[in-house]
């Protein structure tokens, strides 16, 4: 390598956000509709849904009919780039650790293919251990994010139904769609069960929200990221039309090294490298707000030692990088023999659900103390790579148009196998809480860099008895319910000790949180309740860090609404020259 | 609904579209550079760089001789027939799929290639001849042995494995293809209004929406 030089950019701005996933296309939005000059830096390229999408592209058009790549693991025509691992950027692990750990490389972040689910946390779920003693309460309650998730409801746009229920607050809703056929098989066996089903709460558009976006035209295909901005995609609906204020910069392909703070111990900016032509750069500003997902934030602020911060940046608690949790996780799936030989019609919906099941049950009457969601698939998908895979094991077990057949085959009789068994299949996923623990963390690995020369993280997680009771509690659930309509097991039905009854590897879920936790103890926590560092008035975090716990939710709602929140308050604070 | 027209449907159906993506465009200048913007490779389909890299490398490399291509192909259409619904295996360059797919994920290599090998041995030790130049009847006989995993006997095992491998290629590759997904009667990925299961299929499976349903649920018409 020849001279090495760190060039400073000449313009300095009011913000520099860290990130472009919802956390920090928050941020950018808020900030830069405030007047307020932002610079967001991005690790990958520039992504606008409109132009990059794969949507309504059909299997035959990828050569390898939408499996998943190292490049794509939800598949060749998902919205997201890079996933479990990325060429040149590791991530190293403990002992047995089994920590899964997916990262976007894009503009918009995860949030061009996530689920779209959007759940409020409940008033609950902000106070867990005055209920169950376990972890922490968050420094805030309900009531101070309900005006942000009220705001975002009505800015983004979502639908779903006002319940009344418990701990599941409701919303500004627009109308859901109507459940799928299988779903109402669901919801007529699990309700008679005693476990409610009902429409699921997603930031969809059903009607028009402004005429920037467009409505949904139910192609099911929200994980390819949506040409119409028809869903919520940070890229679409926060960044874009930031940009247009004139007041947002966004720097892509730009991996931000360490955040500069001076002898003050205040920060000053941050240094990237532009990871197309691996130049060095210093780029200066009045705050500095990271929201590079919950383990990259706590990476960037443990990479950033100094003398004012000798323990990593915003760390004299000790506590950046603990806590780490994911949602809980575990699957079953089955057949529905009386959905066999379907008449055939488009159901694919929006992409995903269109009912789910809150979390419904008593923890004082469990052996384990949280709850966890119910989320539900099935019907006419779009054939792509492994379709109905493993006939043989089908095709033996049930009489096919009156026939008895023997397992496997070919031939003519075996096409009308598979015209048979198509759309009667449907699957269920757990997602739930997990207890946040300070043993469970990421650290900087001692001995690793990545192709940048950046540290790298370390993991070292382990699920607890608390975990592996709710999977367990899940499974029975879920061939409670598979019975209760008649449908038989097809996967998932292995859950044993041996096995931790099914629960998924933390991190699998993609919900990771709590590595920049918020409190009101500076010896205990990172953040304020602002998600203002204690040790740093300047710098915040808004992505999944802050979080003291996680609920039984999907937590990019509670992101959004909270990153609103410090954005406004970053405002005020600038406004009032407190920072 | 043929792509074309149901392209034309998804711009009609959110006149705004076109529009922003124009005006994105021009925002962008300031610190986008068209080297920055993802470009679709040879599949149309949104494409990272390091995709690109690697498809690039993926299309340059053959894995199958001419003779295994030719066995795939015939095994594909003993599997997928033509029929009175829908054309053959190779109609839907099935063969050409597997060719790909082995490139692409390479654990299906070994059980591929070995598997082939394997049938042809079995063919010569019973009939003098590898699978390809075996007659039809001899092809169906070895089949037979292999193609029901339940009555299979247990020296045929491994053939077993091998053909269950075939057929779930061969079955994936076909029902991903055109024809295939029109043989399966799949109607979605169209835009559309979803207004509920049809009258006709609630009537026939006792079933149906809730009052609160048909009430808060969005409907068309």
């Amino acid at each position: 390598m020849g001279d090495l030089q760190i060039r400073k950019q000449t313009k300095t701005y009011d913000a520099i956000i860290v990130g472009s996933g919802a956390g920090g296309g928050m941020a950018a939005y808020v900030l830069a509709n405030a007047g307020l000059k932002v610079c967001l830096l991005e690790a990958g390229p520039m992504y606008d849904p409109a132009k990059d999408s794969s949507q309504l592209k059909n299997p035959w058009e990828s050569p390898r009919r939408g499996a998943s790549t190292k490049f794509r693991p939800f598949g060749d025509f998902d919205g997201c780039y890079w996933g479990w691992q990325i060429d040149g950027e590791p991530y190293t692990h403990v002992g047995d650790t089994k920590w899964e750990w997916w990262r976007a490389r894009m503009l918009g972040g995860r949030t061009n293919h996530w689920g779209r689910i959007s759940l409020r946390f409940g008033p609950k779920d902000f106070k867990r251990k005055s209920i169950d003693g376990l972890g922490d309460d968050w420094p805030i309650g309900y009531d101070d994010v309900k005006p942000y998730y009220d705001k975002i409801d009505e800015l983004l746009g979502i639908f779903g139904t006002n319940e009344g229920l418990d701990n599941h607050p409701d919303g500004i809703f627009q109308p859901p769609p109507r459940p799928r056929l299988h779903e109402l098989f669901i919801k007529r066996a699990a309700t008679g069960i005693g476990i409610p089903v009902i429409p699921s709460r997603m930031s969809i558009l059903t009607k028009k929200i402004n005429n920037e976006r467009g409505v949904c035209f139910y192609c099911a295909q929200c994980g390819r990221s949506c040409k119409a901005y028809a869903d919520f995609s940070s890229s679409s609906v926060l960044i874009l039309p930031a940009i247009k204020t004139g007041n947002l910069d966004v720097l892509p392909h730009a991996m931000v090294r360490q955040v500069i703070t001076n002898k003050e111990g205040l920060a000053t900016g941050v240094s990237y490298v532009n990871t197309l032509d691996l130049a060095e750069y210093q780029l200066e500003g009045r705050t500095v707000i990271l929201a590079a997902s919950a383990c990259e934030s706590a990476r960037l602020l443990l990479n950033s030692k100094s003398a004012a911060h000798p323990g990593g940046l915003a760390n004299s608690s000790g506590v950046v990088g603990k806590y780490l949790h994911d949602s809980t996780g575990a699957d079953m799936g089955g057949i529905i023999p009386e959905l066999f030989d379907r008449k055939r019609y488009n159901e694919d919906g929006v992409g995903g659900m269109h009912v789910y099941t809150p979390w419904w049950l008593d923890n004082k009457k469990l052996d384990f103390p949280r709850g966890y969601h119910i989320e539900y698939g099935g019907g006419f998908g779009q054939p792509v790579y492994g379709f109905q895979w493993g006939m043989e094991n089908l095709n033996g077990t049930y009489k096919i148009n009156g026939k008895q057949k023997e397992a496997g085959g070919y031939g003519a009789s075996l096409k009308e196998d598979y015209r048979y068994f198509y759309g009667a299949h449907i699957g269920m996923a757990g997602r739930g809480e997990a207890i946040a623990f300070e043993s469970n963390y990421c650290e900087i690995d001692p001995g690793v860099v990545d192709k940048f020369g950046i540290p790298v993280l370390r993991f070292h997680v382990k699920p607890s008895e608390h975990e592996i009771k709710q999977a367990k509690h899940m499974k029975e659930t879920f061939a409670e319910i598979l019975h209760a309509m008649g449908a038989v097991i097809t996967w998932g039905g292995d859950a044993g000790p041996e096995n931790n009854y099914g629960l998924h590897a933390p991190g699998n879920i993609i919900h990771e949180a709590g590595t920049v936790r918020m409190g009101n103890d500076r010896r205990t926590s990172a953040l304020n309740k602002w998600s203002q560092a204690h040790d740093c008035k300047n710098l915040f975090c808004v992505d999944g860090g802050p979080f003291v716990s996680q609920a039984d939710k999907n937590i990019t709602w509670t992101i959004l609404a909270l990153s609103m929140r410090t954005s406004e308050y970053i405002v005020d604070q600038m406004k009032k020259r407190e920072i | 609904m043929d792509r074309r027209k149901s392209i034309k449907t998804l711009l009609i159906s959110s006149a705004s579209f076109a529009v922003l993506a124009e005006a994105c465009k021009s925002d962008d200048k300031k610190t986008v550079t068209a080297k920055d913007i993802p470009v679709a490779g040879d599949s149309g389909l949104d494409r990272m760089k390091e995709e690109e890299e690697y498809e690039k490398q993926l299309m340059a490399n053959t894995f199958f001789t001419p003779d295994e291509m030719a066995t795939i192909t015939l095994l594909g259409d003993m599997i997928i027939p033509r029929d009175e619904v829908s054309g053959s295996a190779s109609d839907a360059k099935v063969p050409a799929f597997i060719a790909f797919i082995v490139k692409d994920m390479p654990r299906h290599q070994t059980p591929m290639r070995g598997g082939l090998r394997w049938l042809d041995v079995q063919c010569l030790n019973r009939f003098g001849k590898s699978f390809q130049h075996c007659t039809a009847p001899q092809q169906v006989e070895i089949v037979d042995m292999i193609a029901y995993p339940k009555k299979a006997k247990p020296e045929m095992q491994q053939g077993v494995a091998f053909f269950s491998l075939v057929r779930n290629l061969v079955a994936t590759g076909f029902y991903t293809s055109e024809i295939g997904v029109k043989d399966l009667g799949y109607m979605g990925n169209v835009p559309n209004n979803w207004n509920g299961v049809p009258d006709d299929v609630l009537k026939k499976y006792s079933i149906s929406y809730s009052e609160k349903e048909l009430k808060e649920c969005i409907s068309f018409g």
